[in-house]
């Protein structure tokens, strides 16, 4: 069994004028290792090595890195998922400054995400219980709150790598309609308004790379076209 | 010292999981100067990952449901050594934290009269006991800490908290009277290392499986708060307690959730079995979790483990149906499908006991402050340091946590310590300030990992400790292989303390943070192995070959391990609810 052949983005600020392409020979042992697990036995050799983990487990969104042309996951993504001719190029999320190695800078993404004000808004008076919701209205959030902000889809996304700071972007725009769809919330108006500039939403394009890359297998795509369904049935 | 920066808060938060974020909205919303410290964004922090939910009586599942009856579990389920005091206090304001989450925008399930769905959950009961299992745990879906989580930064946006994240708390400064006045950290993406003054420091780092070579916990999990508290000399409570979860899958570690259970998932041996049904007649997979953690491991001992080395049990959750899984377990068919590849609707999934969580911690009180305990034996209040959540050990878990009481605990103690500390800023604290020779001691541990020039690799000296804990401190314990534990951590405790760090740059360095993680794994291995070498009993999660018995008259303590001396005292129990009469310590059967 042949080592894998891994390329592997390098950029550390304080020693390189560019970054460049380093080629590492990595030892499997024929087994079908995590993204993750692989970057963790170049670690070991070649400790400089910067890349962000935590929980290893698709739950957290630290690991969203470019593997082989592809944005995903590194500890979800299997080799045998992404390796191709014994060939594994990894390179961080696209269109977002580096901050070293496979680590970047994710400023202008939270900045989308707190723009869309990311909570639950409802002026009536709290109760002393829950707010009740039927389990149908429940049922409205599934695919809409399990995001892990891990970046994936909006830096695969042509129209926020051209406007990073006037389109919401994929992942803001599928929590601005976690909280339109949520019975709960009443500041519906409110929302819409904020979002009925002609780049807010309406620079998506339905190119739907964000539907393919996304880990947890959630839709943006669809939620920006019933925020835009929304947004035309409030102008009329 | 003197081109070292300096800022300063009225307190500073040091974790931005449950605990750190639910303490941090507290105190943003009292208008105080406060941060929260982190070296992950928030919602990267370990409690994304709970999964079946947070226990609690809020009677939506049986509306007679009674928050002692929950007391009582916890109780219980601890073995008798949870503070008395703090169980009545998590389980009687529980509903009005978990109701506040709702009220925040946490997409609970529902039940068909909009109510929060409540599913069984291991260890709980109706009526003390006699009534039967219970169904206390609120959930949404299997992603409850995922929602929680979010749920919690999305109402810190709200409050404008301020953030200091992907930075690293090194070390706790003092001042010249022993009072907790800041800390060191540093800054991740710039290496600068800053001194941050303040009357409150919060200890909210969560708990630290990476001891073991096995765990479900992220790989962040270090016991950088634990690792702090014993560097400056504060003792650390019941630090042998460790959870087993009893279904890890099998070969990654990842957590499978006790909803499974509760939903009517059950465990089996190589010959179809349930055996839980022989070691737990009454609860049979719902009995705690050291029970079934125990029972599991006896299971494969005995030759009837799954697999070809027979070396785990099996999940059985095909008989639930797909609408089921689908829609009370959709994140545990993921999770087997890429990490156990098979299908749950179609398969079992292999699964073996997993280091899971450290019931122990810095002993605090119900306001997150800690306490320390002088030469007689008595408690004190250790000025300006608190700490909730993981970290914290109050102690409502124990000997053993309850299915559900973690993120319980972590957003009620977190409340708790945020209020606290707000009522003890507008009554006004007023501390010496650190001297720089306060300051030089908090720099010791990072320049010297500076300065390193030779010595072994941060990694293999990682490896090494986490198989000496796997080995020797695991579900089953005894003298000899403690003992031979605890010599061998010593050896390596002076490895560690001339291990290299090669790279030494600024920005970014994964590396330094991972060193200076090694040296916290050290401080809590080290702790675990001689408290656990020094209870000489089995209670709870701690269970001897060579003690197999509760020692009510020796033991019903807490274990408190002193630092400097590497001594393991005892400290009382609380049996003092406020409101009720406490629950006399009775045989713990399921």
């Amino acid at each position: 069994m042949s080592k894998l052949q891994v390329s592997l983005y390098r950029y550390n600020p304080e020693t390189d004028s560019a970054p460049y392409m380093q080629e590492f020979e990595v030892d499997t042992q024929g087994r079908d290792l995590m993204v993750l697990n692989l970057l963790e036995l170049i670690k070991q050799d070649d400790t400089t090595v910067a890349y962000r983990r935590s929980c290893r487990e698709g739950v957290c969104g630290s690991d969203g890195m470019n593997m082989n042309g592809t944005n995903g996951l590194a500890c979800i993504t299997p080799l045998s998922q992404v390796v191709k001719n014994n060939k594994l190029v990894l390179r961080p999320l696209p269109g977002l400054p580096v901050v070293r190695d496979l680590v970047v800078d994710m400023s202008l993404f939270y900045q989308q995400y707190e723009r869309i004000q990311p909570y639950l808004k409802n002026d009536s008076p709290v109760p002393a219980i829950e707010r009740l919701q039927s389990p149908e209205d429940r049922d409205k959030l599934d695919g809409l709150y399990e995001c892990i902000l891990c970046a994936c889809c909006s830096t695969a996304c042509p129209s926020f790598w051209w406007n990073p700071d006037k389109f919401v972007g994929p992942a803001g725009l599928l929590k601005s309609y976690r909280f339109l769809a949520d019975s709960r919330d009443t500041a519906t108006n409110e929302r819409l308004s904020d979002l009925e500039d002609p780049f807010s939403v309406f620079r998506c394009r339905g190119i739907m790379n964000c539907v393919a890359v996304c880990p947890k297998g959630l839709n943006p795509t669809r939620a920006i076209g019933k925020i835009r369904e929304m947004l035309l049935a409030n102008a009329t | 010292m003197s081109n070292m920066r300096s800022m300063t808060f009225d307190a500073i938060i040091i974790g931005g999981g449950g605990a750190g974020l639910r303490a941090a909205l507290e105190l943003a919303k009292s208008g105080k100067n406060t941060a929260v410290l982190s070296k992950v964004f928030p919602t990267r922090s370990h409690t994304v990952s709970a999964q079946g939910g947070i226990t609690c009586a809020i009677a939506s599942a049986d509306p007679n449901d009674d928050w002692r009856w929950h007391m009582y579990d916890t109780v219980k389920g601890g073995d008798y050594i949870t503070d008395q005091d703090a169980a009545e206090y998590m389980c009687s304001e529980g509903p009005k934290a978990v109701f506040e989450l709702e009220h925040m925008g946490l997409p609970f399930s529902r039940f068909d009269n909009g109510r929060i769905y409540q599913r069984p959950f291991g260890g709980q009961s109706k009526n003390f006991g006699e009534g039967g299992q219970a169904a206390r745990t609120c959930a949404a879906a299997d992603r409850t800490g995922h929602a929680l989580l979010h749920t919690l930064y999305e109402n810190n946006v709200k409050h404008d908290t301020t953030f200091l994240n992907e930075w690293y708390a090194i070390d706790l400064v003092k001042n010249a009277n022993g009072d907790v006045v800041g800390c060191i950290a540093m800054d991740i993406e710039t290496g600068e290392v800053v001194h941050i003054k303040s009357k409150a420091t919060v200890l909210a780092t969560g708990g630290s499986g990476r001891i073991y070579a096995s765990t479900t916990n992220a790989l962040i999990n270090t016991g950088d708060g634990i690792g702090m508290a014993l560097r400056a000399g504060v003792p650390i409570q019941d630090i042998e307690m460790w959870q087993f979860h009893p279904t890890g899958i099998h070969g990654a570690g990842v957590l499978v959730t006790e909803g499974c259970r509760g939903e009517g998932g059950y465990l089996i041996n190589k010959d179809g079995e349930r055996f839980m049904e022989r070691y737990a007649p009454n609860a049979k997979d719902l009995a705690g979790r050291d029970v079934v953690a125990r029972s599991m491991v006896m299971e494969i001992l005995e030759g009837r483990g799954c697999g070809e080395n027979g070396d785990h049990v099996y999940l059985k959750l095909d008989h639930l149906g797909e609408e089921v899984l689908s829609k009370r377990l959709p994140g545990i068919v993921e999770l087997s499908k890429t990490f156990a590849h098979v299908d749950p609707a179609k398969e079992p999934i292999p699964v073996v006991p997993t280091c899971h969580y450290m019931m122990g911690g810095v002993a605090t009180n119900i306001h997150g402050q800690a306490i320390g305990q002088d030469k007689d034996g008595n408690d004190y209040i250790i000025n300006g340091l608190y700490a909730c959540g993981e970290a914290a050990c109050v102690s409502v878990h124990g000997a053993n946590r309850l299915g559900g009481n973690s993120l319980l605990d972590l957003v009620v103690f977190g409340r708790a310590a945020g209020m606290f500390i707000e009522s003890a800023l507008n009554e006004g604290v007023d501390y010496l300030d650190a001297r720089d020779s306060d300051v030089e001691t908090a720099m010791q541990r990072i320049n010297r990992w500076n300065e390193s020039s030779g010595g072994e690799s941060v990694a293999d000296l990682k490896r090494e400790l986490q198989s000496i804990m796997q080995n020797s401190f695991g579900v089953f314990r005894e003298e000899k292989n403690m003992k031979d534990g605890v010599e061998k951590l010593a050896e390596l405790r002076g490895r560690i303390a001339e291990a290299h760090l090669s790279d030494k740059s600024l920005a970014f360095n994964t590396a330094r943070v991972e060193a200076l993680e090694l040296d916290n794994l050290m401080e809590v291995a080290e702790a675990t192995a001689i408290a656990a070498l020094e209870r000489k009993e089995s209670r709870g999660a701690h269970c001897r070959y060579d003690y197999p018995d509760r020692d009510d008259v020796n033991w019903l303590k807490h274990s408190m391990f002193f630092p400097g001396e590497k001594r393991v005292g005892q400290r009382d129990v609380n049996f003092a609810p406020k409101t009720m009469d406490k629950f006399e310590p009775k045989i713990r059967t399921y």
